[in-house]
């Protein structure tokens, strides 16, 4: 997935904010006293300065500074808004526009003057504005010997309401080193006069830190003016092994038992290692790692799933209680079934290297076959994935590295002649970006032949002779089943099986596959996978009196169904979305719920990288913790759901399968659309 | 469906009458009928629980329930008998038997009219459904046992849950 | 970790810069253009966070936040505004209107993320 380059937006964006801010001017020119081209032309600049020391451009930022400045001035009546300041800001145009192509230039004289032809605009003839210093840079804290702090705070009345979380403030707090935490909950109201959004409680907290005192100050920088906070250093304590990286960093002491060092790489042959002696060392060492059945594990997931089932109906029943001790029980279990389920997920995490080593005879024997050159070479072994996950990958990853050595890789004469090395590289490769798994496979080959998948897609009726169709759909056409570009069938790709069960196999692991391809230097694919598979956060929502999950990761936005648009839509499948017409389907004729429609319908925009599809849905309820059950082989036949879960109070939610509803709002567009 | 796979689905149920021939059951009534299960698939017998409906499923498997953190079918036996799904009444009980399906072990909620006993048939008592002269689908029926002058019939879950859709 | 971010910014670069951080971050990224839209949309969605610049055309960031902050549905939502160093006076009225926290511009993507788990909590 390419991103654009900010900068390069940047640029573009430059160039209309001058372009506006010139317009303003020149109105300005006609009527000075317009209040709103005075605020156009401020916003305009401000954008320009904020922008611009976003990327680099130091010197526009600092020059653009000044006249934005002499407009704040302008707009909050300060100054008045004179020809001669319009005039100033008019001719500092194209100084900035040189700014933007060339930032590194020395543009200093021109800048100079210009600056003094606004001083005078604004000042007459006054003292020169102090330079816009940059942001202070904040020096590191330097890690400190252990101090104790008593901290007492309270916060604002209204802080929960403003989006401040006292639990949060309290987190980072315990991130700083050990806590002790009371909260003191005696100012309490009596019920008649409470006010449920408010905050009435207040901490008492004793932290042993090695940070400073300015540490914690940082930690309530956003209430800072607002609250109460009371701060005594209680005793310092014997000093630590000073962190000498970055300040954050705690030293940790050095393990008693010193980790064997990895196998050096060396030429010449090295002695065996000793045996560890017998006795206490290895006994600590064996303590280290502990093997478990992987049965065991998927129990106690399915524990931890329960767990967190029953907390979500403790929760529902504590935010309907009065009694303020059930609430703060019900908080502290959410808060230690989160932290046990992230746990829970860490365990099963495994690195995926034990999944590339297979590759290596593979490619090996692959060679042999082909009578290749092959280089393979591994990048990011020690990502980790769900184990779950790594065991599903295993047959699509052997399917694309063979489809990357057959179809991809030319023969050693074919490279030479291409100018090429003779030994074709294929990378694999592993990373974890947010939420995902990146698994990539990419060769240095001939790439795709575009023309050769149009014609294969064209010839198999999966797009029309001449269909507009954009690069990745091309691209993404091998996936589809039946398809293989090979001209010739070779035993090693088989007949176009298997790329259509990879794309399957991935999405049933909620990801996604991205295709990259260039003529002549190779291909690339990316497998992007959840970290997790067993919980996913879910959008619940009701359809009739059904209550059903949508993955939020495929929920792309929210809107409502106005009655017009609802009335303007019947007979036809599509809603306009700034722009763009996305089909969508009634979830309650999906679902045959014979029910009225709510007044207020809701359309929950879902998407698989490309495709959007609107879907119907009479109420959003919200997020909801998704603990995944599969569903049983009675209902294998049912497509729209992927599985199902357990809701608080006990009764099971269906779970919307993205991938298949997608393709049934296309289909169903598809076939309105041929039905004029 | 071939006489011969129809008898080799007849012996595969017939496996657990021990050796005096007898079997151990639990019987239930569906539509003034009285059905029985071998009592070593029941897991549990339990009151009606909330259901939820899966559009688009099977009418007879059209609903799953929350059974201890597990989400189950509830299949509704009446339906592929061609009975008609009659309305719950203070007797109804869902009966969890846990039975192979494609190789898997799966849990399935069997809606009933009513619960009755736990009782040992004998196979001299015993019958297979007649081919001819009976509106349910004979295959769908291991065999009928004769007690205390009425039939018991003992289904064939397996084929029954086998059933798929034309596609 | 992961999360529903609303961010409103009428500069594309910053919206670009914001979104590209975020997502590499885990987060879940809608945008809105002004805070006409942004309001729009934070009414449509559910976000868990919102980052608003104030300076913007057809409705600034400390109307929507005002605007916001009236519906029950938004009340506790934390509200990021990004602002300069010299907009003291705005700071202090944008924390008046509701908001949680402030970046100053221009600001480290490192430390837009930093801010953003500071302001979401564990």
């Amino acid at each position: 997935m390419s991103m654009p380059d900010p900068v390069a937006v940047f640029r573009i964006e430059a160039a209309e904010l001058l372009e506006q801010i010139e317009t303003g001017l020149l109105d300005l020119t006609h009527r000075l006293n317009d209040k709103d081209q005075i605020d156009a032309v401020f916003r305009g600049l401000h954008t320009l300065k904020g922008s611009g020391a976003m990327f680099g451009f130091d010197a526009l930022a600092a020059f653009t500074h000044h006249c934005e400045t002499a407009f704040d001035r302008v707009r909050k009546g300060e100054k008045p808004a004179t020809s001669e300041l319009v005039a100033a800001v008019l001719a500092a145009q194209d100084h900035m526009r040189a700014l933007i192509e060339n930032p590194t230039d020395d543009h200093g004289e021109i800048g100079e003057r210009l600056l003094a032809q606004l001083r005078l605009a604004v000042e007459g003839d006054a003292p020169a504005p102090v330079a816009a210093s940059a942001a202070p840079v904040e020096t590191a804290a330097v890690a400190d010997d252990l101090h104790t702090f008593r901290i007492r705070f309270s916060l604002p009345l209204n802080s929960m309401v403003n989006g401040t979380n006292p639990l949060g403030l309290l987190d980072e707090l315990r991130d700083l080193g050990e806590c002790h935490v009371v909260a003191d909950t005696s100012a309490i109201p009596s019920l008649d006069v409470l006010v449920p959004t408010e905050l009435y409680v207040s901490w008492d907290v004793t932290l042993t830190t090695d940070q400073p005192r300015s540490a914690i100050d940082d930690v309530f920088i956003f209430v800072l003016d607002d609250m109460t906070l009371n701060v005594e250093t209680i005793a310092a304590e014997a000093p630590v092994v000073k962190a000498v990286a970055a300040p954050a960093v705690v030293a940790v002491p050095e393990p008693v038992v010193q980790p064997v060092p990895a196998p050096v790489a060396a030429a010449a042959p090295r002695p065996q290692p000793v045996p560890e002696p017998a006795g206490e060392k290895q006994q600590a060492k064996a303590a280290e790692n502990v093997r478990v059945p992987a049965e065991r594990l998927d129990e106690l997931m399915d524990r931890v799933g329960e767990l967190v089932i029953a907390q979500s109906r403790l929760r529902q029943l504590a935010s309907t209680s009065m009694d303020i001790q059930l609430r703060s029980v019900s908080e502290e279990i959410e808060r230690l079934s989160g932290e046990l389920r992230d746990t829970m997920m860490v365990l099963r995490m495994v690195p995926v290297g034990s999944l590339f080593g297979r590759f290596r005879r593979l490619v090996h024997d692959l060679a042999r076959e082909t009578g290749k050159i092959i280089e393979l070479e591994t990048e990011g072994e020690t990502t980790e994935v769900d184990k779950t996950v790594i065991e599903r990958l295993a047959d699509p990853l052997v399917h694309l590295v063979r489809n990357s050595i057959d179809h991809g890789l030319e023969t050693p004469e074919e490279r030479r002649a291409a100018g090429k090395e003779e030994a074709g590289k294929v990378l694999l490769s592993a990373r974890q970006a947010g939420g995902e798994v990146i698994i990539t496979i990419k060769d240095d080959g001939r790439g795709i032949n575009r023309e050769r998948v149009r014609a294969k897609a064209e010839s198999s009726g999966l797009m029309q002779p001449g269909q507009q169709i954009s690069d990745q759909d091309l691209l993404q056409m091998i996936f589809q089943p039946g398809f293989s570009t090979a001209a010739q069938v070779t035993n090693l790709s088989g007949r176009g099986v298997g790329m259509d069960v990879v794309k399957k196999t991935v999405e049933a692991l909620r990801g996604a596959i991205d295709i990259t391809s260039k003529p002549g230097q190779g291909s690339e694919v990316a497998l992007r996978i959840p970290l997790t598979l067993a919980i996913i956060d879910g959008l619940l929502v009701r359809v009739g009196e059904g209550r059903y999950v949508i993955p939020l990761s495929a929920v792309e936005e929210c809107l409502e169904l106005s009655l017009e648009e609802d009335l303007r839509s019947r007979g036809r499948s599509f809603i306009s979305l700034r722009d763009s017409l996305v089909p969508f389907l009634r979830l309650r004729d999906l679902f045959r719920t014979g029910t009225k429609p709510d007044t207020h319908q809701k359309v929950v925009v879902i998407s698989t990288g490309t495709e959007r599809v609107g879907m119907v849905v009479d109420q959003i309820i919200g997020d909801h913790q998704t603990v995944i059950k599969s569903m049983s082989k009675l209902h294998h036949d049912v497509a729209t759901f992927s599985g199902a879960t357990i809701l608080g109070d006990g009764s099971v939610a269906l779970i919307l399968d993205v991938a298949h509803l997608v393709a049934a709002g296309q289909q169903q567009e598809a076939h309105l659309r041929a039905a004029g | 469906m071939s006489d011969r796979l129809q008898t080799n689905i007849r012996q595969l149920a017939d496996m657990h009458w021990n050796d005096n021939g007898e079997l151990e059951v639990l019987t239930f009534d569906l539509h003034g009928e009285t059905f029985a299960i071998e009592a070593i698939m029941v897991q549990e017998i339990l009151d009606l629980l909330p259901e939820t409906a899966v559009p688009g499923a099977m009418a007879f498997v059209g609903s799953v329930i929350n059974f201890r953190g597990k989400v189950i079918p509830l299949a509704d036996i009446r339906l592929a008998f061609g009975m008609e799904a009659g309305a719950s009444t203070i007797d109804s009980r869902i009966v969890v038997i846990e039975i192979e399906l494609q190789g898997e072990l799966t849990l399935v909620g069997i809606r009933t009219d009513k619960v009755n006993e736990v009782t040992t048939l004998s196979r001299d008592m015993s019958e297979p459904p007649p081919s001819v002269g009976m509106k349910w689908r004979p295959d769908y029926i291991n065999c009928l046992v004769k007690r205390g002058g009425q039939f018991i019939i003992l289904p064939n879950l397996e084929a029954i849950f086998s059933f798929r859709k034309e596609a | 970790m992961s999360g529903r971010i609303l961010t409103v910014d009428d500069s594309a670069s910053i919206r670009l810069t914001t979104k590209v951080t975020l997502t590499n971050a885990g987060y879940e990224i809608t945008e809105a253009v002004n805070g006409a839209e942004g309001l729009e949309k934070a009414k449509a969605g559910e976000f868990d966070l919102i980052v608003t610049d104030l300076n913007m055309p057809v409705m600034d960031g400390l109307t929507m936040i005002e605007e916001l902050r009236k519906l029950p549905a938004h009340m506790g939502v934390p509200i990021i505004f990004l602002t300069t160093e010299s907009d003291a006076d705005l700071k202090a009225r944008a924390k008046a209107a509701g908001a949680t926290g402030w970046l100053t511009k221009p600001f480290d993507p490192e430390n837009l993320v930093k801010i953003v788990k500071k302001v979401l909590g564990k």
